[in-house]
């Protein structure tokens, strides 16, 4: 049996590890905290992978049927009776194989920090800070109730807010970490009333309750939700969609993303536990939790994921060939494939075959951990050689950087979708799922399968071929061990990634789902589209020549716009400078200076000018006081006569 | 368990203070003052906690009653339920705080030392009191000795400021005053017992008339929109402990009177007035938060932002379901924690960089770690971030609101979550500029220290408060419910 004990030390190491680096590590620990961090996580990893193995192949199963276990259940804020945010941990199969992803990538870079950041001034706050993000993403995938995902939805955010502000003395740093804030915030508060609605419908927010009673054509909850309905849209779908904004903050879904390539200033292993492999895919992690509430009960919902899926897998492929800072053409590739893994939900059903496109989601979100991870900390130890992320300035470094350059060729290879590198595989269902539903998301996502070849192998022959850079500085070669051993790690991962049996680990309804792998021609069709993308970036960038030139200023426009990422940072910039600062913010500050406030000061003046005028009155001086007496007298005297007579 | 002491010890430490002989002496005994009224505090919770697992379901617990003036029925009658238990630990950590980080006074050290324990007599005096006219005595008590503090330690336009407060925190008290004789007169039985008050049905039309002079006047203490305007001078111009007693307790004083008086001897006017009420705290709520955004002066951001927080307390009451008041009272107490805790970070980042425009500031976190992770900290609570007090409260709110399944009230509740956004947005910026960025000389740079002894352990403190709220909410909500609970059935009943 599951032993929920040793289940809650996996998040509450790193918080313990967090709190003693976060108190102690300046003072203390100031060389140890690497080795603290790395090995409460080691554990962690440790404790994940049993528990996975305990789930998956001892005591998950039921009947056949993969159950959603609360192994753990504390209330945290009882509202009422029913209604009360409690912390727990719910395993299922998603939730243990983020259990897994998320310690291991994170191990990961643990490790290779330990190279990468040696000699960093706030050391020891970095490694709190990673271990606070750790330990808030594993509570996350837990979560057993809604309230509980969206506190450490928040949880990660601000620990991404305070990672990718680490170098805070850097303006571009400070004002990318106070972008990602601000621009997942705002699609928190769909999230936020999102919870709001499905929770008041349902009754509930525990989210096994919440599921079971909107997923029941039954239950009075759903239809009462499914008929309440504001501007013509139904409850659950407003509830959902709302919701589903929430996760596209996080996971950088057009039109959301502009938060992720910023995001590239924070140091890069933290790009490449976050902004890669664990945090920006929370969105889609939300989307299959709520799963069999969109497929069941709101397939307009679905619809929805879908399209803003496939949308920003294509721009997202777009811009990437464009760009020239290798961690920005990083951040446009993991937001293209996150694209992926959303529409291969929205594409899905929920039953039997139907639900290829959710086994295959969550089976490119596993893959892609690897080989994205592996990407940016190869793209780690690059710029750790050439101090620069202008891939403009590199070349040929596939002499000074062997390990770094085999680990990279094998990511690239995966993220292409070569078999039988770990992509190949959960592309491929991915795929099938989407020709199977939609024609038009099916012919996107081939084209965007194409493209990612082709930039992932712009980028690849641009640092290692194409004319050699002699980099300045010493020659120190490869990094240290540290760094070389988790690139191997995952380079492994990524090249056999592919072959964990996921249709009958993690499906949609936690039974075996019977797909056999043939060769047909819409694999024919994938493989070629990547070889295809492949060879035209070994054209133009496995040497010097000027074709890619050429080429660029040929498609003037079109090559300028996805340069500028189709301005849509400047779009933000106008609203919120212009629109939101000068005509909200700057009239409701003049207002309440000038009128509010000029009313209370209008009072108070007023009513000292009459005290000021009435003053002159109490002069002393006798006469006059007398003068006033017989004036009133006399008045008093007329008043009484005029009534008399009357 | 006598509550009595709760104003015997600041009336001790007060005389205690005159009688010293220097400032070392002032300070220590203030100090002394403080912590065992802390401690006292802490007893108070436990043994309060006690009686209530122990069975005991008296609404008011640890009553006292004696005479006052008996031929208009005045008496001292004291009781506390979880509510006002929930202030009174409250306004201890603040007093406890603001003793602490007004450690470097020097100019005419035992009378500011005086007027802070004054004015914490005064805050405890109307939490605990349940006879309207002590806790209106009460009431003004803790109103002169701001004017004092302002006008005197303050800086800048600080006699304007001064001024503008005590009139309009007075004008409030008018108000008050005319409701509480509203209701001295028209319930019928000559009485300003609460307790006795409470079983009377006052007509609806009576109610009409006296509810807002009562609300508004206490409004006015909790800025309500539009008489908020005193908050921003009053708290730019007042010093640092000033500041914090005024936004921590003072601002407190008005959403307790609120709720304890006006909703609950006149539920059905409350019920009546909702929409109205509900409409100002929103306004407040967003309003305040879209000002907040575009001051340049730390303490003019943190009054506005305080403006903005304080709409919440007003939204939950407005919205009269139980979860909603409960979650003002948690809002209540979070913002009273949180602002004393920013308002002391504003004052040891004002006396080492002699500025408060954030403009002027920039890297500080350099140079003085300790401080501007307390800032962080504030900050992120102050956006509603999990794992400290504003989030738990916030979220208490938005679900109690979004109990009441009409579109006003939703929209209402839509536009109060909006503000999470903006409050992100101003606090971010405030945070990025002062503490982060490249260091910034302003020729103060010898003074860049980082806190001392008395400033660690002020702001511990009250993080300790802020987090302890934040990660094990559940006592909190223990403590206020069932107090919520009596308010509401009176509300329940009208329906």
């Amino acid at each position: 049996m599951l032993d929920a004990t040793y289940i809650a030390l996996i998040p509450l190491l790193p918080l313990a590890s967090f709190v003693i680096l976060g108190l102690f590590g300046r003072k203390y620990f100031k060389n140890f905290s690497g080795i603290i961090g790395t090995t409460s996580l080691f554990v962690s990893a440790l404790l994940s992978l049993v528990t996975a193995y305990q789930y998956f192949f001892v005591s998950g199963k039921l009947d056949g049927v993969y159950q959603k276990i609360i192994a753990l259940k504390y209330t945290w804020l009882q509202f009422s009776p029913n209604v009360s945010i409690d912390m727990g941990i719910l395993l299922d199969p998603i939730s243990v194989m983020m259990l897994v992803v998320v310690t291991f990538v994170s191990l990961m870079v643990h490790i290779y920090s330990l190279g990468y950041m040696k000699g960093e001034e706030r050391f020891p706050t970095f490694y709190a800070f990673l271990a606070l993000f750790t330990f808030s993403m594993l509570g996350l995938v837990v979560s057993s109730n809604i309230f509980q995902i969206y506190i450490f939805w928040e949880l990660v955010g601000v620990s991404s807010y305070l990672l990718i502000g680490y170098y805070y003395d850097r303006p571009s740093a400070v004002a990318a970490s106070k972008k990602a804030f601000i621009v997942t915030r705002f699609a928190d508060l769909g999230f936020l009333i999102g919870i709001l609605i499905l929770s008041f419908y349902a009754g509930t927010l525990d989210f096994n309750t919440l599921i079971e009673r909107l997923t029941n054509f039954e239950s009075s909850q759903l239809k009462e939700i499914a008929t309440a309905s504001f501007l013509g849209i139904s409850a659950l779908t407003w509830g959902l969609v709302l919701v589903f904004i929430g996760g596209a903050g996080k996971s950088a879904m057009f039109p959301l993303h502009i938060w992720l390539p910023d995001a590239m200033e924070g140091p890069t292993p933290v790009s490449a536990l976050i902004h890669a492999a664990t945090m920006v895919v929370a969105g889609v992690y939300l989307v299959a939790r709520l799963f069999p509430v969109f497929a069941l009960s709101c397939p307009a919902a679905l619809e929805v994921v879908a399209y803003v899926g496939v949308l920003s897998a294509l721009l997202a492929a777009l811009i990437a060939c464009t760009q020239t800072d290798i961690k920005r053409v990083l951040a446009y590739s993991t937001m293209s494939q996150i694209g992926y893994m959303m529409f291969a939900l929205g594409v899905s059903g929920y039953y039997g075959e139907d639900g290829t496109g959710y086994m295959a989601s969550m089976f490119h979100l596993f893959t892609h951990a690897f080989f994205k991870a592996l990407l940016f900390l190869g793209a780690g130890a690059v710029i750790h050689f050439v101090h620069t992320n202008e891939m403009t300035e590199m070349g040929g470094l596939r002499k000074y950087l062997p390990i770094t350059h085999i680990t990279f060729l094998i990511a690239c290879l995966a993220i292409a979708g070569v078999p039988p590198f770990a992509g190949f595989f959960s592309k491929e269902e991915i795929l099938v799922a989407a020709q199977h539903h939609n024609q038009l998301i099916y012919w996107i996502a081939l084209i965007t399968a194409g493209l990612t070849a082709f930039y992932m192998f712009r980028l690849y022959f641009s640092i290692f071929w194409n004319k050699e850079h002699h980099p300045h500085g010493e020659h120190h070669g490869e990094g240290p061990a540290t760094m070389m051993i988790p690139l191997i790690i995952l380079g492994i991962g990524a090249a056999l990634a592919g072959f964990v049996p996921f249709n009958k680990l993690v499906t949609a309804t936690g039974s075996i789902l019977e797909t056999e792998f043939h060769l047909n021609a819409t694999t024919i069709m994938a493989v070629s589209v990547g070889l295809a993308g492949i060879l035209i970036a070994m054209r133009l960038y496995k040497t010097q020549n000027d074709l890619p030139e050429r080429i660029s200023s040929s498609l003037k426009g079109l090559y300028r716009a996805s340069y500028r990422k189709f301005y849509i940072d400047e779009i933000y910039l106008f609203v919120t400078k212009k629109i939101i600062f000068n005509l909200i913010g700057r009239p409701a500050a003049w207002i309440d200076r000038n009128i509010v406030d000029g009313f209370m000061n209008l009072l108070g003046s007023s009513s000292q000018t009459i005290s000021e005028e009435i003053s002159v009155m109490q002069s002393g001086r006798v006469q006059q006081y007398a003068a006033y007496f017989f004036a009133g007298a006399m008045g008093l005297a007329l008043l009484f006569i005029y009534i008399w007579t009357k | 368990m006598n509550l009595s002491l709760l104003l015997f010890l600041p009336l001790l430490t007060a005389i205690g203070v005159l009688l010293s002989r220097n400032a070392q002496q002032v300070k220590t005994i203030s100090l002394v003052g403080a912590v065992i009224q802390f401690v006292f505090a802490m007893i108070l919770l436990f043994t309060y906690r006690a009686e209530r697992i122990a069975g005991n379901t008296e609404q008011m617990l640890f009553t006292q009653r004696y005479e006052w003036f008996s031929p208009l029925n005045i008496q001292y009658f004291i009781g506390v339920d979880g509510i006002s238990v929930a202030m009174i630990i409250l306004t201890a950590f603040v007093v406890l705080a603001g003793v602490l980080v007004s450690w470097n006074i020097e100019k005419m050290t035992k009378e500011f030392y005086f007027l802070l324990i004054l004015l914490s007599l005064g805050a405890y005096g109307f939490f605990i009191s349940l006879d309207l006219f002590t806790l209106f005595f009460f009431l003004e008590i803790a109103v002169i000795p701001k004017y004092l503090l302002i006008g005197i330690w303050g800086s800048g336009k600080k006699e304007y400021s001064a001024n503008k407060l005590a009139l309009m925190l007075m004008g409030g008290s008018a108000l008050v005053l005319v409701g509480l004789l509203g209701v001295y007169f028209m319930s019928g039985i000559h009485s300003f017992d609460l307790l006795k008050l409470s079983q009377v049905h006052i007509p609806l039309e009576i109610q009409k008339i006296f509810f807002p002079f009562m609300f508004i006047g206490f409004g006015v203490f909790t800025a309500i929109f539009p008489f908020h305007t005193w908050v921003p001078d009053g708290h730019s111009s007042a010093p640092t402990a000033g500041s914090m007693f005024l936004a921590g307790i003072s601002m407190k004083l008005g959403g307790y009177g609120c709720l304890r008086v006006a909703t609950y001897l006149m539920p059905e006017a409350a019920h009546y007035y909702s929409p109205v009420i509900i409409i100002l705290a929103s306004i407040a709520i967003l309003y305040g938060a879209f000002a907040t955004m575009m001051q340049t002066d730390l303490k003019y951001i943190n009054a506005y932002s305080s403006v903005s927080h304080c709409g919440f307390v007003l939204l939950g009451i407005g919205m009269l379901t139980k979860i909603a008041i409960t979650g003002a009272v948690m809002q209540m107490v979070s913002h009273g924690l949180m602002t004393a805790l920013f308002f002391a970070v504003i004052g040891m980042i004002y006396e080492r960089t002699h500025t408060r425009l954030v403009s002027q500031m920039g890297g500080l976190l350099k140079v003085m770690p300790f401080v501007c992770s307390v800032f962080f900290i504030v900050g992120l609570c102050s956006l509603g971030l999990p794992g400290f007090s504003g989030f738990v409260a916030e979220m208490t709110i938005f679900v109690g609101s979004w109990q009441n399944a009409d579109a006003f009230y939703r929209i209402a509740t839509i536009a109060a979550c909006a503000s999470i956004v903006v409050t992100a947005v101003y606090i971010l910026r405030a945070i990025g500029q002062v503490a982060m960025g490249p260091m910034k000389d302003n020729g103060h740079a010898a003074e860049m220290i980082d806190a001392r002894w008395n400033e660690k352990i002020a702001a511990g403190v009250l993080i300790l408060g802020i987090v302890a709220i934040g990660m094990a909410p559940f006592w909190l909500n223990d403590l206020i419910t069932p107090g919520a609970e009596i308010i509401m059935q009176k509300v329940a009943a009208l329906k």
